[in-house]
């Protein structure tokens, strides 16, 4: 499979502070790739080198194998939805749409003619002639995807796309995203902070720690296996669990993770544990166990009688649930 | 790959594509072509100006044949402030600004208050127009309107006698320094020409100070048992104080500066503004003039110094 | 009445705000009636009577018009000068920041927060000791001078409004930096340099502080006013002209509200 984006060795130093440090990464033709990292950790900043508005301090870019060393934003094929949208606000949300194509010099009936099908590929028919502002915030989203989207980029980079929109528009664009990107075959690259959102949209995701990439994988990957520490806490509710532990409990002297699901609650063997605290979820318990002075996390399906706050149990899991991590930070 | 597809795509042809490129990959090139020009110009109009402003102050003019003697001297300086009477101008000049400075502070406060606290809508629009009307409208007509104001057949001294009060009058006159033989040449006429040309300027730092005293830290002080006047010297006061630095700067710079107000409206005691003009015009000192305007240089540097130690640069 | 601020002031406030206000424009207004007073010998209170002669008189004057046309094409050409500086300079200090940058800004307002008075005798000094004869343009480099500031604070705080992110948003859908300029930039700075040139224009219409220094034997309108006010000859046709520039410094500053109603920058002006 050709590479749509890679990164080979690639920095952003600003004075001291080093945004992007050696990035070495391969985004695929076709993919649905997340940039997944709390703020700070360079992963916008990554974003916006592949568009052109940073350049690399060291290393370089290749956006389907061509150098863009050099290469202004303008004459990259790449477009980006921005955070705010950035719709231009002296503009219709037609002329919006259509301000690529008329960049590029295309006729004006042209133009307008691409740019209309653009609104009704995001759901906006009709919705041409009105002013950015008088649109939702969910409306902008569409409108700054549509403009994007009219120049038939090569690779379209979405810097947090939902992080603006509440929780129920949210989960329908996440599935419309998708689906788009499906039916037009375009890398997407997009950049979150927010793993559930990662998790559930993406093909691959790099999981970035003060400017470097801690894990590239399937969501998959991600959850199940974390390389490191720093992957499992920001990845999903996994139990974190020091070298000495995991050495008591699985004989090996390595950082482990330990997700709350793959814990149960058993009438002989496993580890003894005491039941913290407990609470209702619907469909499953949330427990909290004390063994030998760590706190576990765990999910236990409702249904079977849990015992009381204070009482001493007995849990397990499965030997290959406890996954031993590579990396230590 | 047809270009349409490529992923990067061919430099635009011309010339301004290929400068559109090099701005990009040399910012700085961009930055220093915008810069260039305003910095020379004002870099050589206005700094070199200044500098051959205080180059001057440092020659000195010979008495007898009135020519300027090209040669380091700080004679100017010693003949500046050992005459008694450049001494007098100087103070007077100073109290004048002072005491224009307090009294647009109190004139100024009600209006900036209000407008700050209770216009809303319409009315705020119409206090801001109303006091952006008068700072911008012209200076010489300001001080003509005054004029037109203070003559003795002008409109002030009729409503005085049409109330029967012109023994008031009379007795505001025989004081002695405020008074003299009308309002149109006495410091009280400057004065109050003064506060009424820079009170704008006043007026529009204090009500953005005003304006930044959250409404419920004024319901919390007489939550706390304040009563109004507390609220207002406890609360108010130190908060709007600022405020009326940042605009105390402007109307007492300006009327350091300033030689046409007193020329047309008051004694025929010079200030500073009027020696330097007289000075560089009439007697053709230019090295003494020179020296006068660092005089109100030196006192605003001093102002500004200790206005923004008082935190009344946030309010501008 | 602390608990409900915004409904009710006390009577006292209200009186001493609208005296304030009363102040400010009263003595403007007295300028209208003046225009139109029979009397010519003084400023005799009340008109003795009502007259629309002296319009037709100062229409008439050829050293008013002489003086009103000096004083357009100076400001029209300072205005002009001051919009290429000024704008340059916002441009270079909003788009990024470098070593010096708070200077600048420094030196921009400079010409305009020092007293008139310094900047003008400096210039005069200047032209001096350069040897440059007084003229048109000598007027007008020292009314582009601190014309810079009005329409440099007006694009920096436009600029400031304007998001970093427009312009890129541009570029990234191909436009390069000539189109940007051209479709983003200056559409949507260009009220605020139209707002920022009529108050330049308006200052150094105005101006006279700086122009006496700087302009010889030449008058400029606001000279011809001083002049008149010095020594008072022909007090009708002062009158006259007093009020037409009370109007013609209005409507600017009117425009110039209406196009930055957003939050720019009208108060930054100095004498």
């Amino acid at each position: 499979m050709t590479s749509a984006v890679s990164f080979i060795n690639v920095s952003r130093h600003y004075g001291e502070i080093r945004a992007v440090d050696g990035l070495d990464l391969e985004i695929r033709e076709g993919e649905f790739f997340a940039l997944l990292g709390p703020s700070g950790s360079g992963k916008t900043t990554s974003l916006r080198l592949i568009a052109g508005f940073e350049r690399p301090t060291t290393g370089h870019i290749e956006i389907f194998g061509e150098r863009a060393e050099g290469i202004p934003p303008y004459r990259r094929n790449v477009n980006t939805v921005f955070q705010d949208y950035a719709l231009f606000p002296h503009l219709s949300v037609i002329d919006n749409v259509a301000y690529g194509l008329k960049m590029k010099g295309v006729s004006k009936n042209e133009r307008r003619a691409t740019a209309e099908e653009m609104l009704e590929l995001v759901k906006l028919p009709g919705y041409g002639d009105r002013s950015p502002a008088k649109l939702s915030g969910g409306q902008r989203q569409r409108v700054a995807l549509a403009r994007a989207l009219v120049n038939k980029p090569k690779v379209l980079l979405l810097d947090e796309p939902l992080g603006a929109l509440d929780l129920k528009l949210r989960e329908q664009m996440q599935e419309e995203l998708k689906d788009l990107q499906k039916r037009l075959g375009i890398t997407f690259v997009f950049v979150t902070h927010d793993q559930g959102e990662a998790l559930s949209m993406a093909d691959r995701i790099a999981v970035f720690d003060s400017g470097r990439i801690r894990q590239v994988g399937t969501p998959e990957d991600i959850y199940r296996k974390p390389r490191s520490r720093f992957v499992a806490d920001f990845v999903g509710s996994s139990n974190v669990l020091p070298p000495e532990f995991t050495e008591r409990v699985a004989g090996e002297r390595c950082w482990s993770s330990l997700r709350p699901e793959a814990v149960r609650l058993v009438k002989s063997g496993g580890h003894e544990a005491t039941l913290v605290s407990s609470s209702y979820l619907g469909s499953q318990y949330r427990c909290v166990f004390d063994v030998g002075g760590r706190e576990i996390n765990a999910l236990i399906p409702a249904g079977a009688k849990l015992p009381a706050e204070g009482d001493e149990v007995r849990i397990s899991w499965n030997k290959s649930d406890l996954h031993l991590m590579e990396d230590e930070a | 790959m047809s270009t349409a597809n490529a992923a990067i795509l061919p430099p635009r042809s011309g010339p301004s594509g290929a400068a559109s490129d090099a701005f990009w990959r040399h910012p700085t090139l961009l930055l220093f072509l915008l810069l260039t020009p305003p910095l020379l110009w004002l870099g050589i109009v206005y700094l070199g100006s200044l500098l051959a402003l205080l180059a001057q102050s440092f020659f000195s003019i010979d008495h007898f044949t009135g020519r300027i003697d090209y040669s380091f001297t700080l004679d100017t300086y010693r003949e500046l402030f050992t005459t008694p009477a450049n001494i007098d101008i100087i103070v007077r000049t100073v109290l004048m600004a002072a005491s224009v400075t307090i009294a647009s502070a109190i004139i100024a406060f009600p209006i900036a208050y209000y407008a700050a606290r209770y216009a809303r809508g319409k009315w705020k629009a119409l206090f801001y127009l109303g006091v952006m009307l008068p700072l911008w409208s012209s200076y010489l007509v300001k001080i003509y309107a005054w004029k037109l104001i203070l003559a003795q057949e002008g409109i002030l001294n009729w409503i005085f006698h049409k109330l029967h009060l012109y023994w008031l009058m009379d007795a505001y006159l025989s004081l002695p320094v405020i008074g003299g033989h009308s309002l149109s040449i006495s410091y009280t006429g400057t004065f109050l020409v003064f506060v009424y040309i820079w009170l704008p300027y006043m007026i529009l730092p204090l009500q953005a100070s005003l304006e930044r005293v959250p409404d419920n830290l004024l319901e919390a002080s007489s939550d706390l048992g304040a009563k109004p006047s507390e609220t207002f010297w406890n609360v108010i006061f130190p908060l709007a104080l600022p405020g009326a630095i940042a605009g105390s700067i402007f109307t007492f710079s300006l009327t350091l500066g300033d030689y046409i107000v007193p020329g047309v409206i008051g004694s025929s005691r010079y200030f500073i503004g009027q020696v330097v003009y007289a000075q560089q015009g009439t007697a053709g000192n230019i090295p003494l003039a020179a020296a006068f305007t660092i005089v109100p240089m030196v006192i605003m540097g001093f102002y500004l110094w200790m206005a923004k130690r008082m935190g009344a640069f946030d309010a501008l | 009445m602390r608990s409900d601020p915004n409904t009710r002031s006390p009577l006292t406030l209200k009186i001493a705000a609208a005296a304030g206000l009363l102040f400010m424009h009263l003595p403007i207004l007295l300028i209208f009636v003046y225009a139109f007073t029979t009397e010519e010998k003084s400023y005799q209170w009340p008109p003795p009577g009502f007259t629309l002669r002296w319009l037709e008189v100062t229409w008439n004057r050829a050293d008013v018009w002489q003086a009103l046309w000096l004083s357009v094409r100076v400001a029209a050409v300072s205005t002009a000068g001051a919009l290429v500086l000024g704008t340059l300079c916002a441009a270079a200090v909003s788009r990024s920041k470098f070593f010096g940058r708070e200077s600048i800004s420094l030196l921009v307002i400079l010409p305009i927060a020092l007293p008139g008075i310094i900047t003008g005798i400096a210039l005069r000094s200047a032209f001096n000791l350069a040897d440059i004869p007084f003229s048109f343009w000598t007027i007008v480099l020292g009314h582009a001078t601190f014309c810079i500031v009005v329409v440099y604070n007006n694009a920096v705080a436009r600029f400031r409004r304007t998001s970093g992110n427009l312009i890129e948003a541009s570029m990234d859908l191909g436009a390069n930096g000539f189109q940007t300029l051209r479709y983003v930039l200056m559409p949507n700075i260009a009220t605020a340099l139209l707002a920022g040139g009529m108050l330049a224009f308006a200052l150094s219409f105005d101006e006279v502080i700086v122009t006496t220094f700087t302009a010889g034997q030449q008058a400029t309108l606001p000279i011809w006013m001083l002049e008149e006010l010095v020594r008072p000859r022909q007090r009708p046709v002062t009158n006259v002209v007093a009020m037409v520039v009370v109007l013609v410094t209005f409507l600017p500053i009117l425009a110039a509200y209406y196009l930055t109603k957003g939050g720019d920058n009208l108060a930054a002006r100095e004498k």
